[in-house]
């Protein structure tokens, strides 16, 4: 098991910087208080706009905010909405996909036009219109992208059920007088949430962009907050100054990269069938 | 083996049928259209406690469907299936479960019928926890002397589907469906996907606990060897009819119906049956769209008028010996 573990890393490249870099930013956002040197939303208008240096090893923006330190707890706020987004998504998708799948005929039919239905909105106008809605705050803003990227699992999960329940161990479950929820959960879905699991790594990253997106566009979280899309977006007036926005830049550049490389591996590894698929 | 040739017919009570189908029809809607299949069009048999029911027929004839019809596990859309005298189909959601432990299936595709997640552990302590045994040391013992039963060992359980050969995972598809101690096991195409040595094997098995248990079997098969092997009656089915019901004995020396004649001189190997190949002309019918009257009339050697216009009925020509053919009209 363990060898197997260590062949699987070597021989895939890919897979394994994505596993770095993700770790790299997970330790660095449940250690923030640790690691970053100053208070991210502290102000000190006398060091505003300084160029990376010793001192401020990302420089300072605006309001003379350590960026560094802003970037470290950025990750926070990136990745515990981009997992949170992802994770229930996941849920509510694969649950209604499955259960799509599995009953068929018109429910089926009824529970799909429904989820696309909002498929068939621009999802980032989607997510915008919902957030502007309900007014701007970190919770409304991972309910938008929820809202948004649920279908694309509810979609995936249920044509998986429509082949997995075509087995024979699931008439066998059924010779032998398993219930239809029984035969959904130990039957179906252990052989379904793969396919699933390798989505949610990929669009991981996905989420990440979108969120940074939003806030890019002011309908994140609230000023203070230290978050990557807010801090490019507000880095854009300050053209001539690269740091102030280029390093949240990178930050969510390679987030998403990461989460992709991870994504892409575990495709490779649970389901070599699917990379032709999608 | 001990065959039940001599049982003779016509005595026969109630409590000695345990699965009787009375003109079992069951209808599939044609995928990309409105036209039905008919896979199995009016079957009445019935099966008697102990024997082993064989089935022939070609691909596509409906035999694994009438399998299944039995267990009821695809809607009638008539007749009835009656097991140990109650009807399938009046049996509440809870009783038919109940039921469920008393008739098994085993699958064609050993590989297919198990859950690729699991290990034969799991796969057998399954079938417990569906029907509510959850006392942990009573299922591994049974577990233990199931494994022992089908020849496996107990390093076996551990295992996942796809680190044994063919011949084991059979061997845990049997061992599945004995776990609740049934007594009647649909038995479809049970060996057909094993290598000729393994499926001796596997039927020696089958024949050995049968004996150990007292199961009966519906024993499904294209291959006219392994049925003769086992088989104490045998009928032959055609486009989703029973065209002959006979004891093998009977059925092998002297079949009555046309397509019996053909199935049989088909047979390799038998100098008698190469002598007189009976090569039949055409295609199978589609089952959507059947020949009128007797479906076998197309392609039969000696059909007459009457066979493209009445259903040729099923008569008793010898003790316990049925054929459905109108040359057989003016004997009885």
């Amino acid at each position: 098991m363990q060898k197997g573990l260590k062949n699987l890393f070597r021989r895939n490249y890919l897979f394994t910087a994505g596993c770095v870099i993700c770790l790299f930013w997970v330790v660095m956002a449940v250690f923030a208080h640790v690691i970053a040197p100053y208070d991210p939303i502290a102000q000190d208008l006398t060091v505003k706009l300084q160029a990376p240096s010793a001192v401020h090893l990302f420089g300072t923006d605006n309001f003379g905010r350590d960026i560094f330190s802003r970037v470290i707890y950025g990750g926070r706020y990136s990745l515990m909405a981009g997992i949170l987004t992802v994770l229930i998504a996941m849920a509510i998708g694969s649950v209604y996909g499955a259960a799509a799948g599995y009953i068929g005929g018109a429910v089926d039919n009824v529970m799909m036009r429904i989820s696309e239905m909002i498929l068939s909105f621009p999802s980032l106008i989607l997510a915008m219109c919902i957030n502007a809605a309900l007014g701007s705050n970190l919770f409304n803003t991972m309910f938008a992208l929820i809202i948004v990227a649920w279908p694309s699992y509810a979609r995936l999960m249920r044509s998986v059920v429509l082949t997995v329940k075509e087995n024979q161990y699931i008439e066998a479950a059924e010779a032998l007088g398993a219930s239809r929820m029984r035969i959904l959960l130990h039957e179906i879905f252990p052989n379904s949430i793969s396919s699933i699991i390798v989505m949610a790594t990929t669009d991981l990253g996905n989420q990440i962009l979108m969120f940074s997106t939003l806030s890019f566009l002011g309908l994140g979280s609230a000023p203070p907050t230290p978050e990557w899309g807010m801090m490019v977006s507000d880095g854009v007036s300050y053209f001539n100054k690269f740091w102030v926005a280029g390093f949240p830049g990178l930050a969510i550049f390679t987030m998403a990269v990461g989460a992709n490389f991870i994504g892409d591996g575990l495709r490779d590894i649970l389901d070599p069938k699917l990379r032709k698929q999608m | 083996m001990s065959r039940q040739e001599e049982q003779s017919s016509g005595n026969n009570t109630e409590r000695d049928y345990i699965v009787r189908a009375q003109d079992v029809r069951v209808t599939f809607k044609a995928p990309g259209s409105r036209d039905t299949v008919k896979a199995v069009d009016g079957v009445s048999l019935d099966v008697r406690r102990g024997e082993v029911f064989g089935v022939v027929g070609e691909s596509g004839c409906g035999k694994s469907t009438l399998g299944r019809a039995l267990l009821g596990l695809v809607p009638l859309s008539g007749g009835k299936v009656i097991v140990n005298g109650k009807d399938l189909s009046t049996l509440s959601a809870p009783q038919m479960k109940e039921m469920r432990r008393k008739i098994q299936i085993i699958f064609q595709d050993p590989s297919a019928c198990l859950n690729p997640r699991r290990t034969v552990r799991e796969i057998l302590t399954e079938p417990y926890l569906i029907h509510g045994i959850r006392d942990r040391k009573k299922i591994d013992e049974e577990i233990g002397k199931l494994i022992d039963a089908v020849g496996l060992a107990p390093y076996h359980l551990s295992r996942y589907p796809h680190e044994l050969s063919g011949g084991q995972k059979q061997r845990i598809g049997i061992a599945r469906a004995l776990t609740l101690h049934p007594e009647f096991i649909v038995c479809d195409e049970c060996v057909s996907a094993l290598d000729v040595s393994v499926q001796a094997q596997v039927l020696n098995l089958l024949m050995r606990l049968r004996g150990e248990m007292g199961l009966t079997y519906f024993f499904i098969s294209h291959n006219l060897n392994v049925i003769y092997q086992v088989s104490d009656r045998v009928a032959v089915m055609y486009l989703g009819r029973i065209v002959e019901i006979a004891p093998y004995r009977s059925l092998f020396e002297n079949h009555f119906h046309p397509y019996t004649e053909a199935l049989l001189s088909a047979i390799p190997g038998t100098s008698e049956g190469t002598k007189n190949r009976i090569i039949l002309q055409e295609e199978v019918p589609s089952p959507q769209n059947p020949p009128s009257g007797c479906h076998f009339h197309t392609r039969c050697p000696k059909a007459c008028p009457i066979c493209s216009k009445e259903v040729p009925a099923m008569r008793e020509i010898l003790p316990d010996h049925f054929a459905a053919c109108h040359l057989y009209d003016a004997k009885t």
